[in-house]
């Protein structure tokens, strides 16, 4: 399903941030593991192993600012590094980039790179490798879906070879974040075309683990870079399998044929409590970076109406979605940013469980069940219309099924389709063919959410398909995005979050929780509020314990 | 009339039960299909629902009784539309002979050429996996058969007597394909369509297996095992209750098409 | 010899032209031009992006145009490329092909093994007790949904008892064994979805099997065998053995499309990067050069094993190749 998610997220899933959970993560508590958490800290990490990740899609390139799906993501962000990347706390530390200054109040980004980094070929890694990539990401003819962020820089100056002068059009503050792009190397993929070159199978970058092979459909096998600027990574060898089925994937944890992979709810609540699990396994749990929510054609009459949006919002039980679907693992969402987001508005509470007032807001739009038929009408049309979702994605089918039954217990006879994801998109999202959709966003670190709310987003293939428009919300995105200041930008975002979830343009729904499960083998994970991929470089397994020892 | 032999017995017992579980559901079943109780999601088979409950507690003995009603109604309309398309192309091309007899078989043989389940899946994909788009691709891609027996069967038969006679009496083609030659072919005809009853359902379960057959909430026999899936190790009635009916529902539409290939087959009348 | 099989080929050309035409009208039944989707992976691509893709795919033109553009390429082998990566569909289906046909011709052999033995012997022994629970076997292998029957016998096989790999074609540790290790690990990894794959295919050979052997065993030159006292072994398997087994070589043909199609499913649940995995991937993704050359390598495999069938059937029985067929 996270494959599938990709066109959506294109922009908003930063492939740099190290996505090693299937979905983005942090978290403002520390999670925690829920099996035993005390593994003993032994002094001195050992080299060897390999650890063996399950997906269920392929990836279909290893061309950092072409990769869209989350596998090619994953790939690439072992294999590629970015000038700055997110440190465990979710504060952007520099990578490939030692240090940077940002001058004349956000319009200059001055980037200090890392003077001892190589390519996997031996090359030293240069300021020329980080223009190249930046000419790539803007060339109309590079099909990439990451140039929005870098079309805002005015100019790019190589200033020396460790030194790159970013000039932007007007102060710009996600772009920072931008900057953890893969920067790929211009020696080599100079005169190439990007789209079809062969390093699009066979990539060289900077990063901790080396390209070895890729069996297509089967799986991509990784080695440790002896080189790494950070140190040799202590497991030798990632292997990332391609199990299409998520049952087959289940079966092969319980014979320890992979070791590590995303759990789905009820697998984490119900299947992997047996002593066979507690006994090889660990498993975390944090919040995602993302949401799903019930979203309206605010261009449809039946949704123009504000009373009835917040009815309908009373009449869904997010709770009991939660506590149904996500087994409780998940909470409630409650506007366009994550709960640990330092963007989220505490101060908004979600739409409370409440059919009666649901249906008595309904009756002040003037929705009552005239001809007693059990479905409200006005101006003898009943409260009938079509709930849309994508096909594939189990968790908001069902939740689709049960907003239906809610629904249903307060006269309004909604229909779900689900619908094949390619055809969804262009058919029916694309064309503003729909009534209500089930859909969810996966954001980057940065609250930036000018693509999704904007009201000049609304073009065919633009996000903000809903068709939302605040003004005030629309001068404030804008403003979000010229300030570098933490302060005055979560004044911004509290404010957008607040008028986003009082206009009820959609129904917010729920957080989905990551829940990844490690062979417990592995050592030196510690969960954080960037989940526990970000020091995957750390982790080892003792001598004693290891498993793939050939190599 | 031979005597039936008991795997034919089983086939048509079978058969005849699962239809009248699909016709009289309403009556059989107590609970609504799609009434949701997260609270008893996942419950073992027990007295109030007698198969357990699925993972949105809902009774899954009333979606097996509903979804004989999807996965039967799947069988027996894409078997429809098979027979239709395959009786129309195999008299046309055993009637008239010639040239319209060579397109029709070459068309026939390239049909037959391609994985029928690729082309199911590639159209479903592309016009969406309604019940009925799966009803009519099933059919369409699955009547290659039954025109090959009606062709067969209507180039034995068009020279015997009773045609003849017909055209001596000044019968009009049409009238003497629908009345004299199609009815004389049925027998190979019904053994055909009791099979592809059975590979309609089966077809369908795959379908589901993939996310591509009948969508939720509406209960068919293949989504109901899908959720097996997902279930493994904790609620094997979900495992095993739709699985089994699927398999005998198959297995005795196959035996009673056996049976019926027996006594319909011309070197057993004796 | 040489002769029937020219005159076999000739004969082919037409059903493979109806071949691309079948294929080339399924992708086209598609509302809207499949580049549509491609461009729309991506906002940023503009709508003179978008109108270059479809000169490039030659969609500005005619159907009957494009048609013609894509059988000229095919004729040169050309498949075009890939929607998704943009590699050559001929060397994206390269790579999954081996795997399938491997499973696929396994599944066969295992098929025809156990099938034609059950079919002689329920027929030889027809009405009895065996005849009846060996009917029952052959259509529970028909009647699982192949889904089913793999996941129960990967948690049991897999899980419960150990003794196989759950998924997948090879072990991690593949490349650094031995010839014999190596050749163990392959067979321990197919052992199930070959079984999977050759259990459904039962029932048909076995029940033409038995059928063809009922309709021999009551020719004439059986029972004139039988009349002049010859022992009933020698009857059957060699008299009647022999005339049975013929028609069923045909069967070969037959049955590769439906394997084929099957393939998609177990190759799914097994994890096994075959040709069905393919396609279904590719339908998923509406990669339209692919979907368009799985669809007409899957037939043409099919045409192959039609005329290898044939072939056999025709070195068999002198007749045929006379006649010409």
């Amino acid at each position: 399903m996270f494959k599938k998610i990709s066109r959506l997220t294109g922009i908003f899933f930063l492939i740099l941030l190290w996505g090693h959970a299937p979905a983005g993560h942090t978290s403002q508590e520390v999670c925690s593991p829920a099996g035993d958490a005390s593994q003993p800290l032994v002094a001195q990490p050992q080299y060897g192993d390999a650890i063996v990740t399950a997906s269920i899609g392929d990836a279909s390139t290893l061309i950092p600012i072409l990769a869209s799906d989350s596998s090619s993501a994953e790939i690439c962000g072992l294999v590629y590094n970015g000038l700055v990347r997110y440190d465990k706390d979710l504060n952007l530390e520099g990578e490939l980039a030692e240090s940077w200054e940002i001058k004349e109040g956000g319009l200059v980004i001055i980037f200090h790179l890392r003077k001892n980094v190589k390519w996997h070929d031996g090359k030293p890694f240069t300021a020329r490798d980080v223009e190249f990539t930046y000419l790539k990401l803007i060339d109309p003819d590079v099909k990439t879906p990451y140039s929005g962020d870098f079309e805002r820089v005015k100019s790019l100056e190589v200033i020396d070879d460790y030194t790159v002068k970013v000039d932007y059009k007007e102060p710009f503050s996600p772009g920072l974040s931008s900057w953890g792009m893969g920067i790929m190397p211009k020696h080599l993929l100079e005169n190439e075309d990007l789209g079809n070159t062969r390093y699009s199978r066979n990539p060289i970058g900077t990063g901790p683990y080396r390209f070895k092979e890729w069996k297509t459909g089967e799986k991509i096998v990784l080695v440790s870079n002896p080189d790494y600027y950070e140190g040799r990574p202590f497991i030798n060898r990632y292997i990332y399998r391609i199990i299409p089925d998520q049952a087959t994937t289940f079966l092969e944890l319980q014979t320890q044929g992979v070791d590590q992979v995303g759990l789905i709810p009820l697998q984490y609540s119900r299947q992997t409590d047996t002593p066979f699990f507690k006994k090889y396994y660990r498993k975390y749990k944090y919040p995602s970076f993302g949401y799903s929510y019930m979203g309206f054609n605010l261009k449809d009459p039946k949704f123009s109406d504000g009373r009835v949006r917040l009815a309908l919002d009373h009449a869904i039980n997010k709770e009991e979605i939660i506590s149904g679907v996500l087994l409780g693992l998940g909470r409630v969402s409650t506007g366009p940013f994550t709960p640990e987001s330092w963007a989220c508005n505490k101060d908004v509470r979600p739409v409370p469980y409440d059919p009666i007032k649901a249906r008595a807001l309904l009756k002040e739009a003037g929705w009552e069940d005239h001809d007693g038929n059990g479905i409200l009408d006005k101006d003898g049309q009943e409260f009938r219309f079509t709930i849309m979702t994508n096909q594939g994605n189990d968790t908001r089918k069902t939740t689709a099924e049960i907003i239906q039954r809610r629904l249903r217990d307060i006269g309004v006879a909604a229909e779900v389709r689900i619908i094949e994801w390619a055809t969804f998109l262009s058919e029916f999202i694309d064309k503003g063919k729909f009534e209500a959709v089930i859909m969810g966003w996966n954001l980057s670190r940065d609250p930036d959410c000018y693509d999704i709310w904007h009201s000049s987003k609304t073009r065919p293939g633009e996000f903000n398909f809903i068709g939302y428009k605040n003004e005030e919300v629309d001068k404030l995105l804008l403003e979000g995005r010229r300030e570098y200041d933490r302060d005055i930008r979560r004044q911004i975002y509290n404010r957008i979050n607040r008028l986003i979830f009082d206009d009820h343009p959609c129904i917010f729904l729920y957080v989905p929780d990551a829940l990844p499960i490690v062979h417990a083998r592995f050592r030196g994970i510690e969960p954080a509020p960037a989940g526990i991929g970000y020091n995957f470089i750390k982790w080892y397994v003792p001598t004693g314990e290891q498993r793939y020892t050939r190599w | 009339m031979r005597k039936l032999n008991k795997l034919t017995i089983f086939g048509l017992v079978v058969v005849a039960v699962m239809a009248s579980a699909a016709l009289f559901a309403p009556f059989i079943v107590r609970q609504d299909p799609g009434a949701i109780d997260l609270q008893n999601g996942l419950m073992p088979p027990s007295a109030s629902h007698i198969m357990g409950t699925d993972s949105l507690g809902r009774d899954l003995f009333s979606r097996m009784v509903f979804g004989a009603r999807i996965s039967l109604s799947v069988g027996f309309v894409a078997v429809g539309i098979s027979l239709i398309a395959g009786v129309i192309f195999g008299s046309i091309a055993g009637y008239y002979g010639g040239w319209v007899d060579s397109v029709i078989s070459r068309f026939i043989d390239i049909m037959l050429c391609f994985p029928a389940f690729f082309l199911i899946l590639a159209t479903i994909a592309v016009l969406g996996p309604s019940i009925w788009n799966i009803m009519i691709i099933i059919g369409l891609t699955s009547w290659m058969g039954v025109a090959r027996l009606i062709r067969a069967e209507i180039l034995s038969l068009k020279e015997r007597e009773f045609v003849e006679a017909a055209r001596a009496v000044g019968a009009s083609d049409f009238r003497i394909i629908t009345r004299h030659l199609i009815p004389n072919g049925m027998g190979p005809v019904l053994v055909s369509a009791t099979l592809g009853v059975a590979g309609a359902i089966l077809t369908e379960s795959g379908l589901s297996f993939l996310g591509l057959g009948v969508q939720p909430p509406v209960p068919s026999w293949g989504n109901i095992l899908t959720e097996a899936k997902s279930t493994l190790g904790i609620a094997w009635w979900i495992t095993v209750f739709p699985g089994l009916a699927i398999l005998i529902t198959v297995l005795g539409y196959n035996l009673l098409g056996e049976g019926l290939r027996e006594h319909f087959n011309p070197h057993r009348k004796q | 010899m040489v002769n029937y099989i020219v005159r076999r080929l000739m004969g082919m050309v037409p059903v493979l032209i109806g071949i691309t035409l079948i294929t080339f009208f399924v992708i086209h039944l598609s509302p809207g031009k499949p580049t549509r989707l491609q461009a729309e992976m991506s906002p940023k691509i503009s709508l003179e992006a978008r109108e270059k893709l479809d000169r490039l795919y030659g969609l500005d033109k005619p159907v009957h145009v494009q048609y013609w553009e894509w059988v000229k390429r095919l004729s040169a082998m050309d498949l075009g490329k890939s929607f998704v990566d943009e590699r050559p569909v001929s060397e994206k289906i390269g790579e999954r092909i081996p795997i399938t046909i491997a499973i696929n011709v396994l599944s066969l052999i295992m098929i025809f093994l156990v099938a034609v033995p059950i079919g002689i012997t329920s027929a030889v022994r027809e009405g009895s007790e065996y005849d009846r629970i060996s009917t029952v076997f052959v259509f529970i292998g028909f009647a699982m949904p192949t889904f089913w029957l793999a996941l129960l016998l990967m948690s049991l096989f897999g899980v419960n008892l150990g003794w196989l790999p759950v998924s997948g074609i090879k072990s991690i540790d593949f490349e650094d064994y031995n010839l014999v290790e190596k050749i163990f690990d392959l067979i321990r990894h197919l052992a199930l979805p070959v079984f999977v794959s050759a259990f459904a295919g039962l029932a048909g050979i076995s029940r033409y099997m038995r059928a063809s052997m009922l309709e021999i065993l009551n020719k004439d030159f059986v029972r004139t065998a039988r009349a002049k006292g010859l022992p009933e072994k020698q009857v059957i398997y060699k008299h009647a053995l022999r005339n049975a087994l013929l028609p069923i070589v045909t069967i070969i043909g037959l049955s590769v499309p439906g394997l084929i199609g099957g393939s998609v499913i177990f190759e799914s649940i097994y994890a096994i990067p075959g040709m069905g995995k393919l396609f279904y991937d590719s339908v998923m993704a509406r990669d339209y050069p692919v979907i368009m050359g799985v669809l007409f390598i899957g037939a043409v495999l099919t045409l192959i094993g039609n005329l290898i069938a044939d072939v056999m059937y025709a070195y068999a029985d002198p007749r045929i190749r006379m006649s010409g067929r």
